[in-house]
């Protein structure tokens, strides 16, 4: 229990400085013969290597009617395999002390691995995360304690007024879009998917067409080949998955009250963005950086937290993602002053967009973005992030070598252009979760 | 070997030390200087990015302080932004963002520590900027009026809003009834609403004093080129009498104790929790107890082949989570604190009485050998994966230490959890994880139709 200045960067922090600012132009790729994408980055300093296997199978391949589908499956690999039932699979992760641990969203689900680089220990580790990935058994005793744990955690979500706020904003946003549901799904769909439903599912996504396996560590190039192999050689070769549909926003203003017994109003105001791949990415980045992203000296927290006190977290962010992702400007405030901080904020926003930023306020936002780069790529942990990325969204090998360059291109005027074309504080969707 | 070797750097030429270690792969696990004026700094080389962090902690935090001040230590870590004489509020923060840098501040119980992570040739201007804020901080008035609203607001939606954090809080006010571990780090709402200026300039000039911080650098440095750059810019400041405190500890609990909390949740939330020793407290510095106990917490919830997931979780599927949190490195005695949410359609009670259950045949038998050898490769790995973070590496040594333990401490702290026995873990866990010195918390959701 510490208490911060700033929420959650430290614990950003802790995960990202070390490593060799060098090793972004190594990443080293291949494709495996049923077609998985692996990137590997050779780092020795440290006898540790992770291995980190994306799918595109998050939320966003959820079928309408079995929200939460995507985040099962996931939850569920661990639980059982032909030959290991759920806890011989933590067993033998522990008793050589690898870590094994999985996360999804709405684009992607991850499973990662560390481990010591030792020959003999990554022997006992890999194989088990192979048949894991790829030979799940779904018992159904399992998954019947799985689904009743997300069913808690469905809950134990709407305990906070940020998550439900966050919910709200996602569903009135994406209204049938498969970004609009939350990866944990609904109570009613989590209660109908069946054990067949888990089957179909990884049968058609945990696919070797649909796979990136990231590599960082301490494994020399042919090591690297054959423990890849070992990871993602039982998967079928499968097929890259059909399109997400369309993102359509919202064509006009909406304001949404949500009642919730909490001190505070938390609000959540924003649009689409951007996907990944858009051509406004890096000065939209950048004046982000400038509006609300760069922590107590960005323009939002200026206004809200620094001249007035009126919160204690003020931020804006885009979610670049396959399709686009929502831009959110976010804040929580006590009740009684809101709406005051709703008119402030929005104005902040409103006054960026129309004038742009200053040439100095430019510089210097570059000069941090720039200056920060080693940073970003300083440890193993981080250096997978960042391939993950790539990998993932198809970006170019040489993204992290040009970002530098990318971002030091951005003129003032790009930024206002792509801002006014890409945020309408005039058509935003405003969610107030609060007792207000 | 080890040992001797940073003996050598403490009381000898530093510089013989330094290319020592370029030749030798086993380097020390720091670099110390003890300037003149009491400010210890420690440097630990990390040569993989040219990269570095630097942390300044305090020796000051929420259990220093006294009944109706709680939470000026972490209301004046917010301050310490505000600007001094010669640099304007917030101007800090621009100055190492303009360097490419990051930078933040955290409270905890016993400690404040503030630190700056930036390319390698700026760490002059991070000890340029923290040296003017260790003396010369300015109190205005009106920016200490905005701040301790925005502390509020961190209150409000760190505690106040979030169901468990309240029972937590709860919790370790009845758990305490005389450690100042009772008080909440960010302070009770009625002490922040009494808040005055002058309460943190006078806490600002009892606690900051270079002869009570310790200043630990880790990244792509030459331990003797930062002791100079150390010297230069916080070598002038003058060491000061620190108060002592009324330090007041705990008395043996002699009965279990019970509270409910209620609050608009949807989920229950059993919190269980148990007096125990931390290594500061022991003692004989060779007193294994500490380590059998991390060593007990480790069988319970390191990993999901550990006792609580595997039993409550996987096989009798009585809890949807379960957790456990022991704090071995805490400056005063702590809590061996059990966490747990039932599964659906089960009670808290049923919760409670499966973790007990487990504690009781964690007393009665010893592990196995295999559970316990699982135990120690978790450990071993533990102390490569730590090496992927220089800023926790500097946690380790910055924390070691404030709470009153050598930093020497960190390289033996593995070893000594590798030679704790079954026979040892049997024995702490009888001797300390029993009822009459046990305290529960149970959070109950109240809907709002039944409030």
């Amino acid at each position: 229990m510490v208490q911060m200045r700033v929420s959650g960067l430290l614990f950003l922090l802790l995960a990202t400085i070390g490593a060799e600012a060098r090793a972004f132009s190594q990443i080293q790729h291949w494709i495996t013969d049923n077609g998985a994408r692996v990137y590997f980055v050779e780092t020795h300093q440290i006898p540790m290597v992770q291995f980190v296997v994306g799918f595109d199978a998050g939320s966003a391949r959820d079928p309408a009617y079995l929200k939460g589908l995507s985040n099962i499956v996931k939850g569920m690999v661990e639980e059982g395999t032909s030959s290991m039932d759920g806890d011989m699979i933590s067993t033998s992760f522990d008793s050589v002390g690898a870590e094994y641990s999985s996360g999804s969203g709405r684009d992607i689900a991850v499973f990662e691995l560390r481990s010591l680089s030792e020959e003999a220990i990554l022997d006992g580790a890999i194989d088990v995360f192979g048949d894991v990935i790829s030979r799940p058994s779904f018992p159904e005793d399992a998954m019947e304690r799985v689904r009743q744990r997300v069913l808690i955690g469905l809950k134990r979500r709407d305990q906070s007024p940020g998550s439900v706020a966050s919910r709200v904003f996602y569903n009135r946003l994406y209204e049938d879009h498969p970004y609009s549901h939350s990866p944990l799904g609904e109570e009613q769909t989590v209660s109908q998917i069946s054990r067949q439903d888990l089957v179909d599912f990884h049968e058609e996504f945990y696919v070797g067409a649909n796979a990136v396996l990231v590599i960082v560590g301490d494994l020399g190039p042919e090591q690297a080949r054959i423990r890849a192999g070992q990871i993602v050689d039982g998967l079928p070769r499968g097929a890259n998955p059909a399109p997400i549909p369309e993102v359509r926003g919202l064509n006009e203003s909406v304001v949404l009250n949500v009642s919730f017994p909490s001190s505070q109003t938390h609000l959540l105001m924003g649009q689409a963005g951007i996907a990944r791949n858009d051509p406004d990415y890096f000065p939209l980045y950048v004046g982000n950086h400038i509006l609300g992203g760069n922590g107590l000296i960005s323009r939002l927290a200026t206004d809200i937290r620094e001249e007035r006190g009126l919160a204690y977290s003020v931020y804006s962010t885009f979610s670049p993602m396959k399709e686009p992702g929502p831009f959110i400007v976010n804040l929580q405030t006590r009740s009684d002053q809101a709406e005051l901080a709703e008119g402030l904020s929005m104005e902040t926003v409103r006054q960026f967009v129309e004038r742009g930023p200053d040439q100095d306020e430019l510089e210097a936002a570059k000069s941090n973005i720039i200056g920060g780069f080693p940073l970003r790529v300083s440890s193993n942990g981080k250096i997978a992030d960042n391939v993950l990325s790539i990998a993932f969204y198809g970006l170019p090998l040489d993204h992290l070598a040009t970002f530098p360059e990318r971002i030091k291109d951005v003129s003032v005027e790009q930024v206002k252009g792509a801002f006014q074309r890409r945020v309408l504080p005039g058509k935003f969707l405003r969610v107030r979760v609060g007792s207000g | 070997m080890k040992k001797s070797l940073v003996l050598l750097c403490l009381f000898s030429v530093v510089a013989a030390c330094a290319t020592e270690s370029a030749r030798k792969p086993a380097a020390p696990d720091a670099y110390e200087k003890v300037l003149n004026n009491g400010l210890k700094v420690l440097v630990k080389p990390d040569t993989r990015a040219p990269v570095v962090v630097s942390q300044i902690w305090y020796k000051v935090g929420g259990s220093y302080e006294p009944d109706g001040k709680t939470g000026v230590s972490h209301v004046l870590e917010h301050m310490m932004f505000k600007g001094t004489s010669t640099t304007a509020p917030n101007e800090f923060s621009r100055i190492i963002s303009a360097l490419g840098g990051q930078e933040n501040a955290f409270t905890g119980r016993d400690y404040t520590a503030y630190f700056q992570t930036l390319e390698k040739s700026h760490l002059e201007t991070a000890f340029r900027l923290e040296s003017g804020r260790m003396h010369d901080l300015v109190f205005d008035k009106a920016e200490f009026e905005k701040e301790v609203e925005v502390v509020k607001e961190e209150r409000r939606s760190r505690t106040d809003d979030s169901p468990e954090a309240v029972t937590y809080e709860r919790f370790m006010a009845a758990a305490y009834t005389e450690s100042s571990y009772r008080n909440p780090i960010v302070g009770w709402p009625s002490d922040l609403e009494a808040m005055r200026v002058e309460d943190l300039k006078s806490w600002y000039s009892s606690y900051y004093a270079p002869n009570n911080a310790t200043l630990v650098v880790v990244g792509d440095v030459e331990p003797v080129e930062v002791f100079e750059l150390a010297e230069k810019y916080f070598g002038g400041i003058p060491a000061r009498d620190i108060p002592g405190i009324v330090d007041r500890g705990e008395r043996p609990q002699s009965a279990s104790r019970r509270i409910e909390v209620r609050a608009p949740a949807k989920v229950p939330y059993l919190l269980l929790g148990y007096h125990v020793p931390v290594i500061a407290t022991t003692k004989d510095m060779e007193d294994w107890t500490p380590y059998a106990l991390e060593v007990a917490a480790y069988l319970l919830d390191g990993g999901k082949s550990a006792r609580l997931h595997s039993e409550l979780v996987r096989k009798q599927g009585i809890a949807s989570s379960t957790g456990v949190s022991y704090d071995p490195l805490a400056r005063k005695a702590t809590i061996f604190l059990f966490s747990a949410n039932p599964s659906q359609g089960e009670t808290v009670a049923a919760v409670e009485s499966a973790i007990k259950e487990q504690i009781w045949i964690m007393s009665e038998e010893t592990v196995s050998d295999e559970e316990l050898e699982r135990v120690k490769a978790q450990i071993v790995a533990g102390k490569v994966y730590q090496q992927d973070s220089s800023f926790y590496q500097g946690m380790r040594l910055g924390l070691l230490e404030t709470n009153g333990l050598a930093w020497q401490l960190g390289e033996d702290i593995h070893d000594r959890l590798r030679a704790v026995t079954a026979e040892q873990v049997r024995e702490v866990v009888k001797r300390y994880l029993r009822e009459s010195n046990s305290t529960v918390a149970v959070l109950t959701p109240e809907t709002d139709a039944e409030g």
